[in-house]
């Protein structure tokens, strides 16, 4: 004992931290995570146990960003890293290099949770599902910029319905940051407004690829946006939390670059087939008008007044007839009764009587009818069939028996 | 609950919906024949200038591709694809 050793703690503790973190410098071990906290400062602290122990275990903020899975409670999981002495509290810990799930069934886990937490709050409930635009001006895809996804969109649309304006904004799809970034270009794009629709998605990869698709901040992105949503995420099989939530899932990008668009040479043949349509109608139309006034024109009722019009010319034609007869009959007749007083005028003509032996006596140059309108010497002229004489009166007579 | 029905469409005057949504109105009412012959024409001549409009449209194999970027203020902007901030 006179030779014991007395050591500081802080002696002790650097000789433990020298032998630990010598011996373990590179470990790998698994157990299922625990007491997990995620720091403001973007540092994970749990721990990993398994049946009879447990260990402290950090991440640090510039390794989590590499994570391409979220850690989560109960997940068991493959950690490898290093031994480290915390010597303020003289506890061990493992550094985290990276962590894995242990199997596809721990991210299917996962999945499943997240799945059922959303699903109870109605995320995925139809009646939230928003309709999509028939025929979208402006499209706004998320996806990455150097995949395959954005090519095959672009070509797809670009062979449907060429004349439509693609916004893009490019993200990061897999690995640290990548459901960050898209849950941040949906807002965007919800915060700029002037889009019909968006897709969001990438290509086919592993789980862990897609994972970020899984995450809930994407999930609920997508549920918040006003813009209605296709996913687009990997191949047919692959279904993310994101196909649950988003207004319609398409099976893979080039499905949905099919989806957004009609084919403009099926709604070119539409609008042929509507010209086509329409002329007919109107043709129809004009004939239909034509035999309609055809048929008027032949109907009784219309042809009702020209036979009555038919019949009054008829009668005012034989009406004229009759008058013509009885104007040349009366003609006639008046010229039989103007013949017959011109007979009657000549045997009344007092040039007529005189030369029957007959004479008239004038006085003053009027007419004298009676011996009455004579006295004695009244100078009178006498005219006779030849020729006239001037006489004197010498006797009057009066004859008796006139009245 | 949010409501999440609201669907925003953007305000475009006669945009290729709205015209081909007109266009599909009139061959209807054209075809169901229950105008006069009067109105037949002119339905049919908006429907010429329609169909025109939408051939257009149609025909037109310019897609245009813009990025929406946002600046160091968080304001967002479309660019030209392959133009750089």
């Amino acid at each position: 004992m006179i030779n014991e050793e007395i050591l500081s703690v802080y002696e002790l503790t650097r000789r433990i931290k020298s032998v630990l973190e010598s011996d373990f410098k590179a470990v790998t071990v698994t157990g299922e995570i625990s007491n997990l906290k995620r720091h403001s400062s973007g540092h994970i602290y749990f721990t990993i146990k398994d049946e009879k122990a447990s260990i402290s275990a950090t991440i640090w903020r510039s390794r989590a960003a590499y994570l391409t899975f979220t850690p989560q409670e109960g997940m068991k999981v493959i950690a490898r890293g290093s031994i480290t002495v915390y010597e303020v509290q003289g506890k061990y810990q493992l550094d985290v290099v990276s962590l894995k799930p242990l199997g596809i069934g721990e991210l299917q886990i996962a999945f499943e949770k997240l799945k059922q937490k959303l699903a109870a709050e109605g995320l995925f409930d139809p009646q939230h599902k928003k309709n999509l635009p028939e025929y979208p001006e402006r499209i706004g895809i998320v996806t990455s910029p150097t995949g395959a996804a954005i090519q095959d969109i672009i070509n797809i649309i670009s062979r449907r319905f060429p004349s439509v304006e693609i916004i893009l904004y490019p993200v990061k799809v897999q690995g640290a940051g990548a459901a960050e970034e898209i849950a941040e270009a949906i807002f965007d794009f919800n915060k700029f407004g002037k889009v019909d629709v968006l897709i969001v998605g990438r290509g086919g990869g592993s789980i862990e690829d897609l994972w970020a698709f899984n995450e809930e901040l994407v999930a609920r992105a997508i549920f918040n946006s006003k813009i209605p949503i296709i996913s687009a995420i990997g191949h047919e099989i692959d279904f993310t939390i994101a196909d649950f939530v988003s207004d319609l899932r398409a099976p893979t990008p080039s499905a949905a670059a099919e989806l957004v668009v009609r084919d403009r040479y099926e709604l070119i043949d539409n609008i042929r087939n509507f010209l086509y349509t329409m002329q007919q109608s109107l043709i129809n139309k004009v004939d239909d008008n034509r035999s309609y006034i055809a048929g008027l024109v032949s109907s009784y009722a219309f042809n009702n007044p020209i036979d009555k019009v038919r019949q009054f010319s008829q009668r005012i034609d034989e009406l004229e007839r009759l008058l013509n007869i009885s104007f040349i009959h009366k003609f006639k007749s008046t010229k039989q009764y103007i013949a017959g007083l011109s007979d009657r005028m000549n045997s009344l003509n007092p040039k007529n009587v005189l030369k029957r032996g007959y004479a008239i006596v004038y006085k003053n140059y009027h007419i004298v009818e009676s011996s009455c309108n004579l006295t004695l010497a009244d100078d009178i002229n006498i005219k006779f069939k030849d020729g006239n004489v001037d006489a004197s009166v010498t006797k009057t007579y009066s004859i008796n028996n006139e009245n | 609950m949010k409501t999440k029905k609201s669907n925003d469409t953007i305000a475009e005057e006669s945009s290729f919906e709205q015209n081909l949504k007109r266009l599909e109105k009139i061959v209807d009412t054209l075809e169901t024949g229950n105008v006069s012959l009067e109105d037949s024409i002119k339905l049919y001549e908006e429907g010429i200038e329609l169909s025109k409009k939408c051939l257009a449209k149609l025909e037109n194999v310019e897609i245009k591709i813009k990025k929406l970027s946002k600046d160091l203020n968080g304001k967002l902007s479309l660019l030209e694809e392959g133009t750089e901030e």
